[in-house]
């Protein structure tokens, strides 16, 4: 007992030091847990952001002049004048996503209380801003036109909509804390897979196993080595990246989502372990790589809603760690969740992990 | 063979001035000049990374000149043009077994290959390897994958490929090494045979094997890139004063490098028991499926025994070991370490077990002592002893004053003695070593043996070890030889000898092995003999040879990838089945429209009014209704929890504010942790109020208020469902991903597998080269394309509402453009996992964020834009997007495929322009 807890010990300590020898890796790993997260925040803009929209004015009068110089950065692009017949093959080749239309006689009309109409065009194949856009032109045109005409309308009940957790949606809070989990999980995978196989055509794995060491103990040393290191990197990129420079308000705690990150770590190295069961060498790892992390990323509701996918997936998806995952970061995160919320995930992710490293466990000397 | 001031008779085949060639800051080379005479047998001798390889690789212009002069055959080797004109008269057969073949290929499929490539015509070629492969006994295995032949025939199989076209240069680089001492023979057989049939032709060879190099006319001695001496073997022997040339070219090293060399002698045996076993197999047999790698093998071993075992690479003995050690169950039969059945559980048996493979297993990132020290302390030994134990380690193997260095960074000898010292840290009683010597210089290996000796005699280790050398195998207490899976003697060296009635060890082996393989033997030696020899025909340097693009030899590199993808059925339908999950999961995965949210109302009032405004939400096709929340307590639990999306806050007295006209503010709760969809849940509570208003406003029939409507056209995709908008954008995608990178692969793997040499000294061109190994993924992709529409039209419902024939015409062009990406990428990589996440970094990401996917290329900024704006994926799109959505044809999307047309041959011409035709 004693010797397996030493020498579980001994192994860590040496995935350490190579790794440490590795300029690159370590290299790759503070990008991962600095700069691409700050990227990402960057990156992906609110969801409608300098959108191309063109006006086709037939009225050419004062208001709808001024309804056409309404739309505005950062929300859209400045607005293109265009004639009707131009319509149809513009949005063809996607050159506008909106394109408004106010017919003759606009401005007469609206003062004559006819009530004119005025056409949005949307490319709804152009889904982040599809719907979303259309709405805001909508809002844009009502103010714009209940300006001009100074009038205030008394409605029945008014709505108030109030954001929890993150009252001006300000995506890049979200977007960063998504590529954190994503970089961990990848990362955890990379790195346990990649030194097992590496050790393997080093020939040293056969070695160890010809030495008083037992199948359970290298894959522990390289779990508790791995999961040390993407723990402090991603420690240090949740206090001093994402809390500090980024400014993302924090709701709950963080010692509590570390927690959480450990027990992921646990899952996702196992799950690096046992992919590196199966292939056979490491371009079959890089491919494996591919089929299971990339669908593993995108259905595990970090991207998208979990309730918007068919419900064959979601329970598919319920095998994945990153499912778990993404749900506690979530509620500790954002909403400030205690353990009394999320001790479900927690213990799914132990369960996961616990498969993964028994099945890779039976298999380990046949996958020499 | 003469200095180069010296004149000889006729003119050299080969002449270099100063060469120099450096890797990094090692020099390879140093400044060598020499010239070889024509019509030769010359022998390159010296231990293994003393710059013979390097030296065969420049002379054949598969490595390109650094410093000096080289010339061949006439010709300077700087000149391209020159390169090209004698390549296809030179044949080069670089160092490891097969490494030029290609091993899921038949023989007859890979000589085909180099018959295309030389452009000899479908007769021509039959004739030839008839020919070839009769007079080398390979005649009956033409129909095996050369992966399955042996070391011996594929060797023999290398040298056919090499002979093809009657070259007048041949270049033997290390060909006999791990070959079992009868294929070696009949090798040189061949080689003089071939020699006596082309009397013009000069054969160059490099060797580690100073026997073999007896038999050659001429030899270059060289150490550390240095030329140590030349002339004949009789010369240089009688120069050195040595009977052997092993010992003469320990004679002819620098006085540094010989210290402490001294003739081995090996103590006898002492055994107090006779029968004191440390090691006993009992018809030990391991099977493959149905293939026997070792038959019934029995031996017993004596403690303090040496004992040796022999035989080719394949033969057997790498998986015995691995079954002594317990790495691997027998299939039959059983084994024993002192008594005990070996158990690969056991960790007491473990504990007195020392092993060293072929690959030393060192942690080339640990320190020498670090290493130790991790060795120690993993048997177990007890902390307190560690340090000691090290320092004893490092004084006995000499290793002290390296104790810092890495032992990536030591020579082959160090190393080896490194993995010994950590073989033995823990005193071990037996010790396994699987060919500790193998690459490793004279001088090296005896001192080795001084410490394998040292360690039988002193302290009763009882040792079992392979080797490929003869003396060492003399130096054993008892030796056994295996081949193809059996044992066949087993004795000391001495009765074997006396027993065979030969000479030396290796005249011994040879007999026994003729006596197991009659087949073998036969297959070579008489076969040349009835052959009408003579070269009837020259090698036919017609005008194809010399044409810029030869259809044949694209045909050959296009004939050869296809079997090749082919036989590995593995990687086309894990790319196949790929492509296909993959677009599955972002079929659903990228999914925009938001449903299923759960929600719940915190109903202050409970008039009808407010119920009848719940109502109106419940009827949302969007929204799924939960229990009703009771207090702010129970709001804040559930969100937190994740439960709930959406409250709905209904004020007191709701309903009678609304009656009475004072506008009631109904609160909603969003959570907002997921910005994209709360902002879509925002949209849709507005659209809802909006609805409960105009309903209530129409209810008193009171005359429309509005000053405006505005009607919006959601064109193209009436329903704003993502799935007609995301699966026409997915398709360009993975037919970019997975093409690419399966098309790098190809290339990049031949980098690593060694046979891009083919490359490098065949006539064969880049683009004939690249252009023939792409053709295959570009059918690939093309397929993949056209699967993964019929999978868009049938299972994802999403119709092609503009011209099919448009699309077909741009997917052709546009896997053109994905597997020409795929060679760009293969171009600046080396090795296998670099160009996997190169390709996937180069792919995916401008892919999926760049070109329109999501945010349209016009609504980036800056760089992201401009990369957007020339990338193919992005008229990809606009195409897809334009024949599956907005019904288009060739005439509105000239733009596009005009755009795709014109990246073919930019990205074609970078991909074959950046690739290397020599080694730099």
């Amino acid at each position: 007992m004693m010797q397996t807890i030493k020498n579980i010990y001994q192994l860590g300590v040496k995935e350490l030091i190579s790794l440490c020898r590795d300029w690159l890796m370590i290299a790759l790993i503070v990008y991962c847990f600095t700069f691409a997260v700050v990227t990402a925040s960057r990156a992906q803009p609110d969801s409608i952001s300098r959108a191309t929209i063109a006006v086709v004015d037939e009225d050419n009068s004062q208001l709808s002049g001024t309804l056409g110089d309404a739309f505005i950065p950062p929300m859209f692009m400045p607005a293109a004048h265009i004639t009707r017949p131009e319509i149809d093959p513009l949005m063809d080749a996607g050159r506008y996503t909106f394109v408004v239309v106010f017919p003759p006689d606009f401005e007469k009309n609206v003062l004559s209380g006819k009530g004119p109409e005025i056409q949005v065009n949307v490319d709804a194949t152009r889904m982040t801003q599809a719907s979303t856009g259309a709405g805001y032109i909508q809002q844009i045109l009502n103010g714009e036109i209940s300006k001009y005409l100074r009038k205030k309308s008394a409605s029945a009940a008014n709505c108030v909509i109030r954001n929890r957790f993150n009252p001006n949606l300000t995506q890049s809070w979200f977007s960063s804390i998504v590529q954190l989990v994503n970089n961990i999980t990848m990362l955890a995978i990379i790195l346990t897979g990649a030194a097992l196989i590496r050790e393997r055509e080093n020939g040293t794995l056969e070695h160890l196993l010809v030495m008083p060491v037992t199948a359970f103990e290298i894959m522990m040393s390289k779990i508790w080595s791995m999961m040390a290191v993407v723990l402090l990197a991603s420690a240090g990129s949740m206090y001093f990246v994402i809390k500090m420079y980024l400014e993302v308000p924090i709701e709950g705690s963080i010692p509590l989502f570390l927690a959480g990150v450990a027990i992921h770590l646990f899952a996702a190295t196992s799950l690096g372990i046992f992919l590196a069961c199966v292939a056979r060498n490491m371009p079959q790892l890089g491919m494996l790589l591919i089929l299971v992390f990339i669908p593993m990323q995108m259905l595990s509701g970090g991207m998208t809603p979990r309730e918007s996918m068919p419900v064959w997936i979601q329970n598919i998806m319920l095998a994945a760690p990153t499912t778990h995952f993404v749900s506690f970061c979530q509620s500790i995160l954002f909403r400030g969740a205690g353990i009394e919320v999320v001790w479900k995930p927690f213990l799914m992710l132990l369960i996961i992990g616990g498969v993964l490293f028994s099945i890779s466990l039976t298999s380990f000397r046949k996958s020499l | 063979m003469s200095a180069p001031s010296e004149t000889g008779a006729g003119d050299p085949v080969v002449s270099f001035r100063e060469l120099t060639l450096c890797y990094g800051k090692v020099r390879a080379l140093d400044g060598v000049s020499l010239d070889i005479p024509a019509r030769r047998l010359v022998g390159l001798i010296g231990p293994d990374g003393v710059g013979k390889s390097t030296l065969l690789s420049l002379i054949t212009g598969a490595h390109a000149l650094q410093q000096g002069e080289l010339k061949v055959l006439g010709g300077d080797m700087r000149d391209a043009g020159h390169r090209d004109r004698v390549c296809p008269r030179i044949a080069y057969m670089p160092q490891g077994l097969g490494k030029n073949l290609y091993f899921t290929l038949t023989v007859e499929e890979n000589l085909q290959f180099f018959g295309r490539l030389f452009g000899h015509n479908a007769a021509e070629r039959r004739k030839r390897i008839d020919r070839l492969t009769r007079s080398t006994g390979l005649y009956p295995f033409l129909d095996r994958p050369a992966g399955k032949l042996s070391g011996g025939m594929k060797q023999k199989l290398g040298l056919c490929c090499s002979l093809i076209h009657d070259p007048d240069l041949l270049v033997l680089d290390e060909p006999t090494t791990g070959v079992d001492p009868l294929a070696r023979r009949q090798f040189w057989d061949l080689v003089d045979s071939i020699k006596l049939e082309h009397p013009q032709m000069s054969v160059i060879v490099a060797t580690a094997y100073m026997d073999e190099a007896q038999r050659f006319d001429d030899l270059i001695a060289m150490d550390e890139g240095k030329i140590l001496a030349t002339g004949t073997p009789a010369e240089i022997l009688a120069r050195t004063g040595k009977a052997d040339l092993d010992a003469a070219f320990i004679q002819l090293l620098p006085e540094s490098r010989r210290s402490g060399h001294k003739e081995l002698t090996v103590p006898p045996l002492v055994c107090e028991k006779e029968d004191d076993y440390a090691i006993v197999a009992e018809g030990l047999t391991r099977k493959f499926g149905s293939f026997t790698a070792v038959d019934h093998v029995s031996f017993k071993i004596r403690r303090g025994e040496i004992f040796g075992f022999l035989g080719s690479n394949g033969c057997g003995k790498t998986t015995t070991m691995r079954m002594l050690t317990g790495l691997l169950p027998a299939t039959e039969g059983h084994a024993e370490l002192f008594g005990r059945p070996v158990d690969g559980g056991s960790m007491e048996i473990r504990r007195h077990l020392g092993y060293m493979t072929q690959l030393f297993s060192l942690y080339g990132d640990l320190t020498v002592r670090q290493n130790l020290m991790l060795y120690a302390r993993l048997y177990g030994l007890p902390e307190a002893e560690v340090p000691e134990r090290v320092e004893r380690m490092l004084e006995r193997f000499q290793i002290r004053g390296i104790e810092h260095a890495l032992p990536k960074d030591l020579p082959l000898g160090l190393k080896q003695r490194l993995s010994l010292a950590a073989a033995v840290i823990h005193d071990p009683d037996i010790l396994i070593l699987d060919e500790p010597t193998s690459g490793v210089d004279p001088v090296a290996r005896d001192l080795f043996w001084e410490l394998i000796i040292e360690l039988s005699r002193k302290d009763k280790v009882t040792i079992f070890i392979t080797t490929h050398f003869m003396n060492e195998a003399g130096r054993c207490d008892r030796i056994s030889l295996m081949h193809a899976g059996k044992s066949f003697v087993c004795d000391s060296p001495e009765n074997i000898i006396a027993a065979r009635g030969t000479t030396t060890l290796e005249e011994a082996f040879i007999n026994v092995l003729e006596e197991a393989d009659p087949e073998a033997n036969k297959s070579s030696g008489d076969a040349i003999r009835t052959e009408e020899a003579g070269p009837e025909t020259g090698a036919e340097t017609g005008p194809e040879c010399f044409r810029l693009f030869s259809i044949r030899r694209w045909y050959s590199c296009f004939w050869r990838e296809t079997l090749e993808l082919m036989r590995d059925p593995i990687r086309a339908t894990l790319a196949l089945f790929g492509a296909i999950i993959l677009m599955f999961v972002m079929g659903y995965g990228i999914n925009m429209d938001v449903e299923n949210l759960t929600y719940s109302v915190l109903d202050r009032d409970r008039t009808r009014t407010s119920q009848n405004y719940a109502l109106n939400i419940a009827g949302s096709r969007y929204f799924t209704e939960r229990a009703p929340v009771h207090d702010y307590q129970e709001l804040d639990r559930r969100m937190k929890s994740g439960e709930l999306s959406l409250v709905i806050e209904l004020p007191p007295r709701f309903g009678r504010d609304v009656d009475s006209g004072r506008s009631p503010d109904v609160s909603f709760w969003v959570d907002g942790s997921m910005p994209s969809r709360a902002e879509t849940i925002d949209g849709y509570v507005k659209a809802i109020h909006d609805e409960w208003l105009s309903s209530r406003s129409k209810n008193p029939s009171k005359k429309n208020s509005k000053d405006v409507s505005i009607q919006t056209r959601y064109r193209y995709n009436p329903d704003v469902r993502s799935l007609p908008a995301m699966v026409p954008a997915v398709i360009p995608l993975l037919t970019l991903m997975i093409p690419a990178i399966l098309a790098a692969l190809s290339v990049v793997r031949e980098k690593e597998m060694g046979s891009i040499i083919n490359l490098y000294v065949t006539p064969v061109t880049r683009s004939e080269f690249l252009l023939g190994k792409q053709c295959p993924y570009l059918l690939f992709a093309v397929l993949s394309s056209l699967l993964l529409t019929v999978m868009a039209v049938t299972i994802f419902d999403v119709p092609i509402k503009g011209s099919i024939f448009v699309l077909l015409l741009s997917s052709v062009m546009y896997a053109v453009v994905a597997t020409g990406m795929g060679l760009l990428a293969s171009s600046v990589t080396k090795s296998q996992i670099a160009v996997i996440f190169l390709t996937m970094m180069g792919t995916l990401l401008p892919a999926c964020q760049l070109c329109g996917m999501t945010t349209p290329v016009e609504s980036q900024e800056g760089i992201a834009r401009f990369i957007g704006s020339i990338y193919p994926t992005t008229y990809m799109l606009l195409i897809s997007r334009g024949v599956f959505n907005k019904a288009l044809y060739f005439s509105d999307l000239n733009l596009p495929i005009g755009a795709l047309a014109l990246m073919i041959p930019v990205i074609m011409g970078a991909g074959i322009m950046l690739q290397k035709k020599q080694e730099s």
